[in-house]
């Protein structure tokens, strides 16, 4: 993995490491070259570790006093807020962290986008990433579940009937699902050991997602390949670790804002009303970080089209690497490009604005266009752009354009002694 | 060595994965049945409803396996309105007359056939429910008429025992 040999200091160090060498691990960590010029929007790695793990802690407490069943579900969660010691804190931490997962995940995707992260050699880091967040929606989704409220019972119901639009087995893979022929007791129990297993299998998927950025390296601003180490680069520790910190702490501040000022605003107030399988509540929405995806199931007026619809939403980025034709990565230097990255950043959040909206009228036409103009972005435009575009001249280094066009051969020798 | 032999070791390869497939699916099996419906809860399978306080023009909802069951007693003139409509023209072609035993009683599970949503009595703009999730509108035979939806609200299997009793499953 490191580009040099690392041998421990100590004996017992060196016979540790001989055995398992957690301790070259340790070092490559440490010692990893990243690109010197990468900015704020490349902390939010680090800070989807924070989410996560604090997911999976405030989960593990929440599961030593949750219950689940269908008669006992809503009134432990109530017994979690009231009774519990800080029950109510860990509680809202755990919900209102799952928003802030999805908004830390979607600034990731988007920094992606506009760098162009997800292009070769970086594929394979890209659609692990898909699968996290595909598992982090199913994760969310069925956690949302847990506490049996009207929103609750109702998502499960809408989302889980999405199967049943699969023609010939879909009645019989929905009654799978649910246990039964309603969801009931046997959804809500399979629901909470899914919720459970999901976030370990992230975990899994993190160590490979880091694992293979670790193989290239990071991407950055300027799109280039960067050769490391070298002047273009920095250690990640200390330079990376103390600005990822500081990004986090930042972060914390708008978290701790949700959790402590206003931690039911993300939420649905049906959802403090019990399951009742006899009453829709009137206004079905899920959680604002599904809206865009919503939309576009209703955008299509047809059931089966609908569901096919909303799933490519989400597949087609599996196969952006190939139907983005550029070989430029950064929008830095794609002057179209960056024009319609943010006519897309637009367009998802008009989308999820029309998901969050009754589908009726000027709200469904709009929602209709910009389904369209979603897959026209990634079908049509990325693909042809490649071809069209004029992209402006990359510089050969990160050093480049700071030192006016020719590098600094003695800052660049200083450096290097540096590092040696 | 002789040609034969590494063709028999292929064919034993293969055989052996073959016989590991089949063994893994079938310990596989018992671990995805499970999920299937359990025997307590198919033992709820039919329940018995009495019918001699609905009034003409009113709608009770019951439970059956977990889903509401709408039973309407139908006034004439809805009786009317329902065998009017022109059956080819419907989304899933359907006439009033195969979906009722008897066409004062229209008995069916009031669940909306887009995503399971409980649609609202005596709403929509066909004068029978509305489903409020993704605005799909039946008629007052439960019919699709207007929405997403893509069948008419399913027809339970019932019968009735005496005049005033239904026995729905």
């Amino acid at each position: 993995m490191s580009d040099h040999e690392y041998t421990p200091k100590s004996k017992a160090g060196k016979w540790f490491n001989d055995r398992l060498p957690l301790l070259t691990l340790a070092n490559h960590l440490t010692d990893y070259p990243t690109p010197k010029n990468l900015n704020y929007w490349w902390t939010f790695g680090g800070i989807l570790t924070f989410c996560l793990i604090t997911q999976i802690i405030t989960g593990l407490t929440l599961a030593m006093h949750y219950i689940a069943h269908a008669d006992m579900a809503f009134d432990s969660v109530e017994h979690i807020m009231r009774d519990v010691n800080y029950g109510w804190l860990i509680r809202y931490i755990h919900a209102n962290g799952a928003s802030m997962f999805f908004l830390a995940v979607y600034i990731h995707i988007f920094r992606s986008l506009f760098y162009g992260s997800y292009k070769a050699p970086r594929e394979i880091i890209w659609i692990i990433g898909i699968v996290i967040y595909l598992l982090m929606m199913a994760a969310a989704f069925m956690g949302y579940v847990l506490p049996w409220g009207q929103m609750s019972f109702w998502g499960a119901t809408v989302i889980t009937n999405l199967f049943s639009a699969i023609p010939l087995v879909g009645e019989g893979i929905v009654t799978w699902l649910w246990g039964g022929y309603s969801v009931d007791n046997p959804t809500l129990t399979r629901f909470f050991t899914l919720h459970y297993l999901i976030p370990f299998l992230i975990l899994g998927l993190v160590v490979l997602h880091i694992w293979a950025l670790h193989v290239p390296g990071n991407n950055n601003p300027i799109g280039i390949d960067v050769k490391k180490p070298s002047k273009d680069t920095v250690p990640f520790h200390p330079y990376i670790v103390i600005k990822d910190g500081f990004a986090l702490l930042m972060f914390m501040i708008v978290f701790a804002f949700f959790v402590f000022y206003t931690p039911n605003i993300l939420g649905h107030a049906d959802n403090y009303i019990e399951a009742n399988p006899l009453v829709t509540p009137a206004h079905i929405v899920p959680e604002w970080y599904l809206l865009p995806f919503y939309a576009i199931l209703r955008s299509v007026p047809d059931k089966l089209l609908g569901v096919i619809a909303m799933l490519s939403a989400i597949f087609i980025l599996a196969a952006l690497p190939w139907l983005d034709t550029s070989k430029i990565r950064s929008a830095v230097f794609r002057p179209l490009y960056k024009q319609f990255y943010w006519i897309l950043v637009a367009d998802v959040l008009v989308l999820g604005y029309m998901g969050a909206m009754p589908a009726e009228g000027l709200y469904l036409l709009i929602a209709r266009v910009a389904t369209a103009y979603y897959f026209l972005h990634f079908l049509v435009i990325l693909p042809v752009l490649g071809f069209k575009e004029k992209t402006l001249p990359i510089p050969l280094s990160i050093t480049e354009p700071v030192l006016g066009g020719t590098p600094n051969l003695a800052a660049a020798k200083n450096k290097e002694s540096f590092k040696a | 060595m002789s040609e034969k032999k590494p063709k028999r070791r292929e064919f034993l390869f293969t055989a052996t994965y073959a016989i590991g497939v089949v063994g893994a699916g079938v310990v596989a099996w018992p671990l995805i049945d499970q999920m299937n419906p359990d025997a307590s809860v198919k033992a709820l399978a039919s329940t018995e409803v009495d019918l001699s306080s609905v009034k003409p023009g009113n709608t009770i909802t019951i439970m059956w396996r977990g889903k509401p069951v709408f039973i309407r007693r139908r006034t004439p003139d809805e009786i009317a309105e329902a065998r009017a409509v022109n059956v080819k023209e419907l989304i899933d072609p359907e006439s009033d007359e195969e979906r009722v035993k008897n066409p004062e009683w229209l008995v069916m599970i009031g669940v909306c056939t887009h995503l399971g949503c409980v649609p609202l009595n005596d709403k929509g703009d066909y004068n029978g429910w509305f489903c409020p999730c993704h605005g799909s509108h039946y008629d007052i035979s439960g019919r699709i008429r207007k929405g997403p939806a893509p069948t008419n609200m399913e027809i339970p299997k019932y019968e009735f025992v005496n005049a005033n009793t239904i026995k729905i499953g």
